[in-house]
């Protein structure tokens, strides 16, 4: 009860025409980054950030949430029309979605794949809503040991599952730890890493990593290919676009398995909304009457992965909200953003900016009503950005990264370090190193030391209170337990599985 | 997975691969994990540089020696198995990477022309090598999104958002 209380007053901030048109702006622009292959919510979230310092907190969430979740919905649209992914999570949809295409129901899917994501992602919010207070509430008996043993789990969980090599995904968060490390210490005012450069003194800004990694990164990884899809043609007006009362009948174990899988997969840091789509398809696949219809077009087969992918983004924002923990690359620039913006997400967020975080649930909501009416009636509108030649797009995500990097700290230098980042975000590409552990690790670096040496301040330099608390004790054992997983077959063939599906 | 959706993974452009691509990934494991290694020893003779254990508490050479120490065992793991797998295929050309190495060399250009031709000037140098050069678009079309591109930064960030571009020696 007190919670509707608190949801009220998050619509009256929601609601506001400033914060509706940040909202609308923000799944406007998701929706757009969504539908576009190569360029992901993280480096949209990254590359608009600098633009979002002079705003107010509340409806800069907003809009870059709006971005994340919006993102979801519009991974969809190429996944049925083009047979080509706009976003990982949605390389399950491809597989009924583009088959209903083929048989012309290209607009059923489409109809499908939008009320799929409303449902699932409005279930989402309501599971932020219910979980993340008394979660909060819980972690307010939390310390700098439990503290860093939960950034262990957290870590651990993010690198199990970020690719086939777990080496590789412990050297790219090695690396994050590295370069968040560089500047002064805080405890002792000792440089480090600063190579006689007094612009690092301060560190590195996360913008600049954060936009070399992910944007730059991805678009030179995207400059080796020239791809040439065919579009399916997509059918104009709303009739054509909704689906049958068969279809929905056919989809309403989807809608419900969708919602709960990506809402719980999202919860745990690591997994990811790619995942939860392929665990909410097997899952739907292995219940259904006609599994052996799967493949070919059936509407379940994209309500379920398109709702799980949708309800993640919910489940997502609970650990990073209640905890200060992200579990992707994108919540982890989420993270930043907040700590730029003078707010340190955690178990005092909710108490503390109960403004801000039930105006966030509250335009969530909204915001996934938004979507609704964009994904419908304007799918056709929308699919016209795909024709929209890459040699348009691509200068002008470099132009925007290097403005939004200059407009954070005025520094030729730190364009010099946006080009340094997005070498080795491309070479890490190119390598197959995971980016979201760098990222991960660079966010919680700072934190995780001095958790680590706040803890071993307690005990006098006593290692052992980090096992010697239970809750500490338990997280550090999940982690171990997590890095050590390869070494079993079973457990590592699992891990792969997942994630070769997953990309 | 039907094999059209398959095909149509981003990431499988870099994960499926041709031969020359498992070359590339292959030589690429040695080198980077060399680097990475060679980054482990540095941060390591850094860290001992630092105070370890003061009367305070760890000092700030504490972590840094033990990522580091993480980095170095790591890199060398990477490049034992690797060691272990057969030898790679020879090179048939490498024009994706040339592309994208092409287009970094272009931003860092870019990057160096920031303090004496400014942004505006810059940027439309980087997008008429890109569209021209990188896509072979006609000359036209290019000088068209190199000075459409680069009025409409000038519009959008200077003048209606009030945030300032770089500048060169020029003024703008």
């Amino acid at each position: 009860m007190e919670s509707f209380g608190y949801l009220m007053q998050g619509f009256a901030v929601a609601l506001t025409p400033y914060n509706l048109v940040w909202c609308f702006i923000g799944v406007f622009l998701g929706t757009v980054v969504g539908i576009l292959p190569g360029l992901g919510p993280a480096a949209t979230i990254a590359m608009l950030l600098p633009l979002t310092f002079q705003m107010n907190p509340t409806s800069a969430v907003i809009m870059l949430a709006g971005i994340y979740y919006g993102s979801k919905y519009g991974g969809s649209t190429t996944s049925i029309l083009l047979n080509v992914p706009g976003e990982s999570a949605s390389v399950v949809t491809c597989f009924d979605g583009y088959q209903m295409a083929r048989q012309g129901r290209a607009g059923a899917a489409l109809g499908i794949s939008a009320i799929a994501s409303f449902i699932a992602g409005t279930f989402g919010v309501v599971g932020l809503m219910l979980i993340a207070p008394p979660l909060a509430k819980f972690a307010l008996s939390f310390s700098s040991p439990e503290y860093f043993a939960l950034m262990c789990l957290g870590l651990a969980m993010v690198v199990l599952l970020a690719g086939e090599s777990m080496i590789k995904a412990l050297l790219a968060m090695l690396v994050g730890l590295w370069i968040a490390g560089m500047g002064t210490d805080l405890f002792t005012s000792t440089s480090r890493f600063t190579f006689g450069h007094s612009e690092l003194l301060d560190g590195v800004d996360f913008v600049v990593v954060a936009i070399g990694v992910f944007a730059l990164g991805e678009v030179l990884g995207n400059m080796e290919i020239r791809e040439g899809a065919q579009m399916l043609p997509v059918p104009k007006g709303l009739r054509n676009l909704l689906p049958t009362w068969q279809d929905l009948k056919d989809c309403r174990f989807a809608f419900l398995n969708g919602s709960v899988i990506g809402f719980l997969i999202g919860v745990l840091p690591g997994a990811g909304s790619t995942i939860a789509s392929f665990i909410s398809y097997g899952i739907e696949k292995a219940v259904s009457r006609r599994p052996e219809k799967f493949g070919t077009g059936v509407p379940e087969g994209v309500a379920a992965p398109e709702g799980a992918n949708n309800a993640e983004t919910g489940g997502a924002m609970v650990p990073l909200l209640t905890l200060g923990i992200p579990g992707s690359g994108t919540t982890a620039i989420l993270l930043a953003a907040f700590i730029l913006w003078g707010l340190r997400p955690g178990p005092l967020m909710i108490q503390d900016n109960p403004t801000l975080f039930w105006g966030l649930v509250a335009s969530m909501y909204v915001g996934n009503v938004m979507l609704l009416v964009l994904n419908l009636p304007l799918i056709p509108l929308f699919a016209q950005i795909l024709r929209l030649p890459a040699y348009m797009l691509y200068p002008f995500i470099f132009g925007i990264s290097i403005v939004g990097v200059y407009s954070v700290s005025g520094s030729i230098f730190d364009t010099w370090m946006l080009a340094l980042f997005g070498l080795l975000g491309y070479a890490m590409r190119r390598l197959e190193y995971p980016s979201a552990p760098l990222i991960l690790g660079f966010v919680l670096g700072d934190s995780m030391e001095r958790a680590l040496r706040q803890s071993l301040m307690m005990s006098q330099g006593d290692p052992t209170i980090l096992v010697a608390r239970p809750m500490s004790a338990t997280m550090l054992f999940l982690a171990v337990l997590i890095l050590l997983a390869p070494l079993f077959r079973k457990a590592n063939a699992w891990r792969v599985k997942a994630i070769v599906e997953g990309s | 997975m039907p094999p059209a959706a398959a095909a149509g993974s981003r990431r499988s452009d870099f994960a499926s691969g041709s031969k020359e691509e498992m070359r590339l990934l292959r030589n690429g494991e040695f080198v980077s994990g060399a680097v990475l290694a060679a980054l482990g020893v540095f941060i390591i003779m850094e860290a001992r540089e630092w105070e370890y254990l003061g009367p305070d508490g760890p000092g700030p050479g504490f972590f840094p020696l033990w990522y580091g120490i993480g980095m170095l065992v790591l890199s060398v793991m990477l490049m034992v198995i690797h060691a272990r797998q057969a030898p790679a295929p020879a090179s048939r050309g490498m024009t994706g990477t040339g592309r994208a190495f092409a287009t970094w060399a272009a931003l860092v250009v870019c990057v160096a022309l920031l303090k004496v031709l400014g942004f505006i000037v810059a940027f439309s140098l980087l997008a008429l090598f890109i569209v021209r050069f990188l896509y072979r678009q006609p000359f036209g079309k290019a000088l068209a999104v190199a000075v459409g591109g680069a009025v409409g930064f000038y519009l959008l960030f200077d003048v209606a958002l009030n945030v300032a571009l770089p500048a060169g020696m020029l003024g703008f």
